[in-house]
């Protein structure tokens, strides 16, 4: 018996019940779609994962006040800051640094005209953009001659630009910073989310000194927040956070038995902790989908397993007229892997569709791959195989006049 | 082989058993048998006629001649084949070229159309879809139903629809047609009709037809009777006088 006649004859019986193989069909396409959907929606979480890990800049250092013990990080609470410029400055200077960028932040309310809005204000220096992997979209980054002068002039990301300016051309006006004026040199280019969820782009960018001395008034004068430390390389970076302690404790005057009174935290590390476990997330929710996928291929072995016995007369009347096992196997199976890979392919398309939705209505991020298509269509057809494997067994080992007796 | 071994007269035999016995496994226990030790030969282009009153065993030898079912003991020689030894595949090939069946009940499939119920056995024996279908329609016409080629079985009456049936178990050409009370749930009229196909396709084709009935004028039609009781043959001669 040839193979497109055998087709025709699973084709056939299965549009005979078109209700029940519709029934069996649903199972696998709801699996299907929930396959693709879930992939998608941790695919989403990894790319943003991995774009704001891009964003932040890479092979980063923070280095912070206060000493870390086993429980974490011991900071602030009484205990002066001890990062200062200086020491920014130097750990620039360290051979296995790239660059390094000092940090004195705050929150300020800001006005434009009759407009107010509150957002974070960093104090930084010129290698700030550099380090963050950031880049100045119109007008020009912060310059030596800011920093020196503690100048009040400012950078703002698109969200401030949106919430003060509106349309507006900002280059060149004078907004408010906690009610002092601020020329604003430059406009920041969109950046996104941060790891933690953050809008980056609600920020603005002053000269550190001028954060220090006008803006936030600083009771231990010279330190800043944070440090920001770049090495050239991965492959630097065990070398550069060795360096940058080993420097820091130098310039702290810290004795042998003392502990620091900062602390070296790798943050590319941490975003690679984030991104595995925004991996693992993904692949978990792609097994939770694959379950009813599972469920599904019991509901179509449920179904061939009924469509076997019912038709049992048919099969007995098939062998008497000179169908092998083999052929009626195959029947069987084909008929189960037609209503599966149909089904996947309806499942998939409404994945699909479903993804999109996510990611239209919801504002969650939801990306389809080819091969998350795939992945689901081929597991909808081996799932007809296998479930279909024991029916269409059943099926064809019938003895033939036992087959024909039955009612 | 089977024939050197016999050592019988019969030996160009299309149809040879001997003592063929047939006991049914049912939960009840032990029965008895259905078939009892039958020695018989049918050569080629007869015509036999199988009487006998109800659970005498025809269907049960029926169905072993047609290798629907397997006897518990005895050989069944088809073509100088012995049976026993013979495959699943093989078994099935000879159903679908060597034999052609008739059932009482028709077993025509429900819900394909006529043209496609004759053509089945040509999809097992591999032919194309144009060759079935003029195969089919042809077939129809031999038996008076070209017109109704793309109709349900169901949509036809129950001679009709025996007449399909015989259609079907002619597509292959068969040597042999098996029929189990064909005319058992027809009237006197249109068993005559159907009696009327198969005397000619044993006249004119030559075909081996073995036949069971409970009438003893379907019997007439036949040249020859094997009267059957208790799972024995009881008469095996001429259909004069019965
Ligand atoms: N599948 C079966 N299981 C158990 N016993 C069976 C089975 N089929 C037939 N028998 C028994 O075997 C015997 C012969 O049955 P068979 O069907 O061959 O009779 P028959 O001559 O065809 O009768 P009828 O004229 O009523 O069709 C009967 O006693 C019957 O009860
Ligand atoms: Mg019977």
């Amino acid at each position: 018996m040839n193979f497109s006649a055998v087709t025709g004859e699973a084709w056939r019986s299965m549009g005979v019940n078109r209700l029940r193989a519709a029934l069996a069909m649903l199972g696998m396409v709801i699996g299907v779609a929930a396959v693709v959907l879930m992939l998608a929606i941790g695919q989403g979480t990894q790319a943003i994962v991995n774009d704001s890990i891009a964003s932040m800049g890479s092979n980063l250092f923070i280095i912070l006040s206060g000493s870390t013990t086993s429980g974490g990080l011991r900071a602030g609470m009484g205990s002066a800051p001890t990062l200062t410029l200086e020491d920014a400055r130097a750990i620039g200077k360290l051979p296995s640094v790239k660059t390094s960028a000092p940090v004195y932040s705050g929150t300020a309310q800001l006005g434009y005209g009759p407009n107010n809005w509150s957002t974070v204000v960093n104090g930084v220096t010129p290698e700030y953009l550099e380090v963050r992997n950031w880049a100045v979209e119109s007008g020009r980054n912060l310059d030596e001659g800011d920093v020196r002068s503690a100048a009040r002039v400012a950078l703002i990301g698109k969200t401030v630009v949106f919430n003060l300016f509106a349309d507006e051309p900002p280059l060149g006006k004078t907004m408010r910073i906690k009610n002092s004026p601020f020329t604003i040199v430059g406009v920041l280019e969109a950046k996104g989310q941060s790891m933690d969820g953050r809008d980056q782009d609600d920020s603005v960018l002053v000269p550190v000194t001028t954060a220090q001395s006008k803006l936030f008034g600083n009771p231990f004068p010279g330190t800043v927040r944070f440090i920001m430390a770049q090495a050239p390389s991965k492959e630097m970076m065990t070398e550069a956070e060795g360096d940058i302690g080993q420097l820091l404790r130098i310039r702290h005057r810290l004795r042998n038995d003392m502990e620091n009174d900062f602390t070296v935290r790798n943050l590319t590390a941490t975003a690679q902790a984030a991104a595995s476990s925004a991996q693992a997330l993904s692949f978990m929710l792609g097994a939770i989908a694959s379950i009813s996928l599972i469920v599904g291929g019991i509901g179509i072995m449920n179904i061939m397993l009924v469509s076997v016995t019912e038709r049992t007369r048919e099969i007995g009347i098939r062998m008497s007229i000179g169908a092998k096992r083999r052929d009626i196997l195959q029947q069987f199976l084909l008929e189960a892997v037609f209503i599966c890979t149909l089904g996947g392919l309806i499942g998939a398309m409404l994945g699909v569709a479903g993804a999109w939705a996510v990611s239209a209505l919801a504002e969650m991020p939801a990306v389809v791959t080819g091969s998350s298509i795939l992945v689901a269509f081929l597991f909808a057809a081996g799932t007809g195989i296998f479930f279909g494997w024991y029916p269409a067994r059943k099926a064809a080992y019938l003895k033939p006049v036992e087959a024909l007796r039955h009612e | 082989m089977a024939d050197s071994r016999s050592g019988r007269s019969d030996s160009d035999a299309l149809i040879r058993v001997e003592t063929l016995a047939k006991r049914y496994e049912t939960a009840a226990g032990t029965t008895p048998p259905a078939l009892n030790g039958v020695d018989l030969a049918i050569q080629p282009g007869e015509f036999v006629a199988v009487m006998g009153p109800s659970g005498s065993g025809k269907s049960t030898f029926m169905n072993i001649l047609g290798c629907l079912d397997t006897p518990t003991s005895g050989a069944y020689y088809l073509d100088g084949r012995n049976v026993a030894e013979l495959s699943d595949d093989e078994l099935a090939t000879l159903r679908n070229r060597l034999i052609g069946f008739v059932f009482q009940g028709f077993n025509l499939l429900k819900r394909i159309s006529v043209a496609d119920n004759v053509a089945l056995p040509l999809v097992y024996a591999g032919e194309g879809k144009s060759e079935r279908r003029r195969r089919a329609l042809e077939l129809l016409d031999q038996v008076g139903l070209a017109a109704h080629a793309d109709k349900q079985p169901n949509q036809l009456s129950g001679g009709q629809q025996q007449r399909v049936a015989i259609a079907r178990a002619l597509s292959n050409h068969p040597r042999l047609i098996l029929a189990d009370e064909p005319t058992g749930n027809l009237d006197t009229h249109t068993s005559e009709e159907i009696m009327d196909i198969f005397t000619r396709l044993n006249r004119d084709q030559g075909i081996t037809v073995v036949l069971v009935t409970h009438e003893a004028d379907i019997a007439h039609h036949a040249k020859r009777l094997v009267r059957f009781r208790d799972g024995n043959v009881v008469y095996d001669g001429g259909v004069k006088g019965i």
